[in-house]
């Protein structure tokens, strides 16, 4: 008897269309990356990042971005739910406008926001006239604009973890005497702690990069309603050198996001 | 055959339509401490008996009654929705909830009807003590095996303290091996429920171990009603006859020769000891003119006690020393001239004898199906 190799392995190299492809796309990610980098003034970093003008935009855009997920978490979760499990007519309508702001340009959608939020607006006007609320051009302008364009990312995301978990769970915990509410507190919302992870991660990056909404609703006003991402565009037509370390303040955020929040929502799988 | 007041009866006519034309109208009466198995293949609509009478599917007609409780009537319009009920179920694959604790699993019943969390754990540790899981209370449902899976799917059930317990394919998610193991432990657990219990299940044999009533389920209606022995013995329809039709005998083995009542069976199984439970498929037994010269080890002479023929087959019931159903086909039948009372040859291979290890002292089935060989 001859000696057979333990396993046999069939090599098959991936076609060189796709290898070449595949290549020119990471560049495509890597290169804007590394021309960042390489811009990067090290030296000058600390002084241009105790500006006023830098920390006003990054104070700004953590609280604001981190408001923003709050309330669409608060709001998103209990809209997904009812998109998820409830019947009701005009659900596909509600759907389809629910995710919108998705698809639309957000300066239409921070223009949409001024009509009907301003102090002539549809609501903004009973809101100007009732309690004195005037959202445009505050700091709470900036987190309705970025709640605008980041909850649909939430939506979305729960929506499909509510889909995709199996209803036995919740059938199992209504037999032991769990009430509806209970059901969700306790097994609904723990199961769908991944969608909800990742629907969180998303809105908020989308909420802390967001541009054309913020401006168009909120303004351009450093210290009140200038985020990160409109001192990086205000930075480039003046002081190249501030934009470019603005920027790579917005990479080392988004990524030390990105880092602590995977796997983070798996822990009993 | 005591009533307590605790645990009553449950009475129900469940119509459900489950649409394309399936509809299911099924009636069930189950007294307190009694087993009863629905037993059907599978779409027979088994699941929705489940989920009709845990609450989690209302009703199209009919009534459910537990312990004179009105439950569910369409007519009066009466819905108690699922968390009211007090009908434990343990769901077919188990459905542990997979984030919390085998602990706060059985706690979840007590802590959902409103315990506070001292209480809840007591009274889970409890059950998780009665149900030898008490060294599991700490782990994840993902560490567990299939068997202790199923103790704690049966644990969270019981820790509400139901008023019905309801098992909707019990041992089907577990190996072989387990199954037979497990069988007899979830049979003594069922006697120790004080109220009604229905078992829902595809597997004749776990029927047979862990009922006192069978009914037979297809096709969304109930097509025969009976103890094991009736419904193995005169089974009513072919899917019974197919798969409730083998022939069950509790015995002794050793040394690959079992002891029953009938006599000594040679069986394949040299390795089973002590008492076992004997299947013989109603197909694998031949049957001769005369005494053959040949392989079947296990030949006697018998004689025909009842000839049914049902579709392209014909049953042949045999008398002692040991009472056989017996499928042949219609050419056998005639070129063997069967008649009733006639004597005719048996033989069955010792390697188409199931054997299963048992202990037939624990539960009633099993001491009437050996009682009932010999009246």
């Amino acid at each position: 008897m001859s000696h057979l190799p333990k396993r046999r392995r069939i090599e098959r190299r991936p076609p060189l269309v796709l290898v070449v492809l595949a290549a020119l796309g990471a560049v495509f990610f890597v290169a804007p990356l590394a021309g960042l980098i390489a811009r990067t003034p090290w030296r000058r970093v600390p002084e241009l990042l105790a500006n006023d003008v830098a920390t006003d935009a990054l104070g700004l855009s953590i609280a604001t971005s981190i408001a923003a997920t709050a309330v669409s978490a608060v709001l998103g979760v209990p809209l997904a739910w009812l998109l998820a499990r409830i019947d009701f007519p005009g659900k596909a309508l509600l759907r389809a406008v629910v995710t919108l702001p998705l698809f639309l340009p957000p300066v239409v959608g921070g223009a949409a926001l001024l009509f009907a939020l301003g102090r002539r607006g549809l609501i903004g006007e009973a809101l100007y006239e009732g309690p004195g609320l005037l959202l445009p051009f505050s700091v709470w302008g900036v987190v309705v604009a970025n709640t605008f364009v980041a909850m649909p990312l939430l939506v979305l995301a729960v929506e499909a973890g509510l889909r995709n978990l199996d209803p036995r769970f919740e059938g199992a915990a209504a037999t032991l005497g769990a009430r509806r509410l209970t059901v969700l507190r306790r097994v609904t919302l723990p199961l769908v702690a991944p969608s909800l992870g990742a629907g969180l991660a998303l809105a908020w990056a989308r909420a802390f990069g967001e541009f054309g909404a913020t401006v168009a609703f909120a303004g351009n006003l450093q210290g009140r309603t200038q985020t990160l991402p409109l001192a990086v565009f205000m930075a480039l037509e003046t002081d190249r050198d501030t934009a470019v370390v603005l920027s790579m303040l917005m990479v080392a955020v988004s990524l030390a996001v990105l880092v602590v929040m995977r796997g983070r929502w798996w822990r009993w799988r | 055959m005591a009533m307590t007041a605790a645990s009553g009866r449950l009475d129900a006519r469940l119509v459900v339509s489950r649409g394309e034309g399936f509809v299911l109208d099924v009636a069930l009466a189950i007294p307190p401490g009694r087993t009863t198995a629905l037993l059907g293949p599978n779409g027979a609509g088994k699941s929705t008996v489940v989920a009709a009478i845990a609450g989690l599917l209302p009703l199209a007609a009919g009534r459910i009654e537990l312990g004179g409780r009105i439950l569910d009537d369409p007519q009066t319009g009466v819905f108690v929705p699922a968390e009211e009920r007090r009908v434990g179920v343990v769901f077919q694959d188990y459905v542990l909830f997979p984030h919390l604790t085998v602990g706060d699993n059985i706690a979840f019943g007590p802590r959902s009807r409103g315990a506070g969390r001292r209480t809840a754990r007591r009274a889970a540790m409890r059950v998780a003590g009665d149900l030898d899981l008490g060294n599991l209370v700490q782990r994840r449902p993902r560490t567990l095996s299939g068997g202790q899976s199923q103790r704690v799917a049966l644990a969270r059930a019981l820790a509400g303290e139901p008023d019905l317990l309801l098992l909707d394919e019990p041992l089907a998610a577990l190996d072989v091996t387990t199954r037979m193991a497990l069988r007899r432990t979830l049979a003594d657990h069922l006697d120790d429920f004080p109220g009604p219990r229905l078992v829902i299940t595809h597997d004749p044999t776990e029927a047979f171990l862990l009922a006192d009533v069978i009914h037979v389920i297809e096709n969304g209606v109930i097509t025969q009603v009976g103890t094991a022995d009736e419904i193995r013995l005169r089974p009513r329809s072919r899917y019974v006859a197919d798969l409730a039709g083998a022939n069950l005998f509790f015995g002794v083995a050793a040394g690959g020769v079992v002891t029953i009542a009938g006599g000594l069976l040679q069986v394949a199984d040299t390795a089973a000891a002590g008492p076992v439970l004997v299947t013989i498929q109603p197909r694998t037994v031949a049957l001769f003119p005369q005494r053959t010269e040949g392989s079947p080890r296990n030949t006697w002479e018998t004689t025909v006690t009842r000839i049914e023929r049902l579709g392209e087959r014909v049953r042949v019931q045999l008398g002692g020393p040991l009472p056989l159903t017996v499928e042949i086909t219609p050419g056998a039948a005639d070129t063997l001239h069967l008649v009733t009372g006639a004597p005719v040859w048996a033989a069955v291979k010792a390697t188409e004898i199931g054997v299963e290890p048992w202990e037939p002292v624990l539960h009633h089935p099993a001491k009437r199906a050996t009682s009932g060989d010999h009246p």
